[in-house]
């Protein structure tokens, strides 16, 4: 066995001022700490409907100075990962809206495939400030949300004709529910699959805004079909990402098995889960690291 | 309820296709991760710097070569394309559900977004 050292710089770009830290650490224990990190990013991800690529990006970059594009590719994975794993709980218990999913995952797929070749003629660090912004407007938009019980008793056509009203099972009994602004919801949409084929992640954020605020699904109801429909637009993307190199086994694996894990724990506890604390731990731990995004987007330090 | 009943066979086929496509995948890359890290383990991990290296499986054809040959991250990747696939395939058993249940206009919207998947996946490893 040879001697061997890594160093992973925890401040990799800060080697002009001298103040450099530096962290020794073979594969395997690098391995273990994503494993760790992951877990939480599928056990968020699922909590949310916002997938796991808001703790990936992050910490491959940030804490471990990783190439964003090796970080995008992983995130594409971890929310494939925290999407599917979680989805089969949630399609079966009833709370996903899948017929609402499939709409407007038209949408979304329609869009990430133009963001994802949009991506070749943007550089990192402007995805970086993109991505802080994203996240700074969904830790504003959590921290807004209503509670969720007022529920409108619309008669949208659009959404009558494309059988869009459902229910869903809550603690106290099945509730029904309709949906408004089928054509604003679908927009917002497009916009969202844009977003997540240009940053490769699920763009959740806009998904979760688009049907909780606009369409006016329930919450439960929307981080569900949000988590149901970002596995299917991020592999809209993934195929180019494989093929660019951006999916690299060895940084993908501890992520595939940590998220899955992750979310399988998320699904578990969301039937349960007070919704409206979380969601507010949440928005502050997302805006932490926008900000952290946004210092190293506009410093080019990514 | 005859409706209802349907629409309950379709997410439990759903639910049971992803559970499936998910479980397969992590045993996968389990397999993969557990040969990777006995030979590699001890090795030092390089992301800093973006490379397309030929070491990466970045196409089918690499995938499997390294898939015959043994290599743990061959095997890894491949776990990877079945995750990426999973839910493919639960829009593809989507369009079989919805046919069965006679919603063809959700039949439709379904196709539809399994042709933009597919013309995507082509594209892009073709580009």
């Amino acid at each position: 066995m040879r001697p061997v050292t890594i160093r992973i710089n925890l401040k990799n770009k800060v080697k002009a001022s001298g103040e450099e830290t530096i962290l020794i650490m073979t594969i395997l224990v690098f391995t273990l700490v994503i494993l760790l990190g992951s877990l939480l990013a599928g056990f968020l991800g699922s909590l949310t409907g916002l997938g796991g690529g808001f703790v990936i990006i992050p910490l491959l970059t940030l804490v471990f100075g990783i190439d964003i594009r090796y970080a995008i590719g992983a995130s594409l994975v971890a929310v494939i990962a925290t999407s599917s794993g979680a989805a089969s709980s949630y399609v079966k218990e009833g709370i996903t809206n899948m017929r609402l999913g499939m709409f407007l995952e038209i949408a979304t797929t329609l869009g990430a495939v133009a963001g994802a070749f949009l991506a070749v003629y943007t550089s990192t660090h402007i995805i970086a400030i993109l991505f802080g912004f994203i996240l700074i407007f969904s830790a504003i938009l959590s921290l807004r949300r209503k509670d969720e019980t007022a529920l409108t008793p619309s008669a949208s056509m659009l959404a009558q004709r494309l059988k869009l009203n459902s229910s869903y099972p809550t603690p106290q009994g099945v509730i029904d529910y309709s949906v408004t602004n089928v054509p604003g919801g679908f927009l917002i949409m497009l916009g969202a699959g844009i977003l997540s084929g240009l940053l490769g992640l699920g763009a959740g954020v806009l998904k979760v805004l688009a049907m909780d605020n606009v369409m006016r699904v329930p919450f439960k109801v929307s981080t569900t079909t949000s988590n149901f429909m970002i596995g299917v637009t991020a592999a809209a993307s993934a195929g180019i990402y494989l093929y660019r190199g951006y999916i690299d086994p060895g940084l993908c694996m501890p992520v595939v098995l940590g998220v899955l894990a992750g979310a399988f724990l998320g699904s578990k506890v969301l039937a349960r889960a007070n919704s409206h604390s979380l969601r507010t731990v949440f928005a502050f731990i997302i805006l932490v690291i926008a900000l952290e995004m946004l210092y190293n987007g506009f410093t080019k330090k990514i | 309820m005859k409706k209802f009943r349907h629409d309950r066979d379709i997410q439990l086929m759903i639910g049971n296709l992803l559970r499936a496509g998910v479980v397969l995948a992590f045993f996968i890359v389990l397999a993969g991760a557990v040969i990777y890290l006995f030979r590699h383990g001890n090795e030092l991990p390089e992301y800093h710097v973006f490379q397309r290296g030929l070491n990466n499986f970045h196409t089918f054809s690499a995938i499997w070569e390294g898939l015959l040959a043994g290599h743990g991250r061959a095997i890894i990747q491949f776990g990877i394309v079945v995750l990426i696939l999973t839910p493919i395939s639960r829009i593809a058993f989507s369009v079989i559900g919805f046919l069965l249940e006679k919603d063809y206009l959700y039949a439709g919207i379904t196709l539809a977004v399994l042709a933009i998947i597919i013309s995507s996946l082509i594209a892009g490893m073709g580009a």
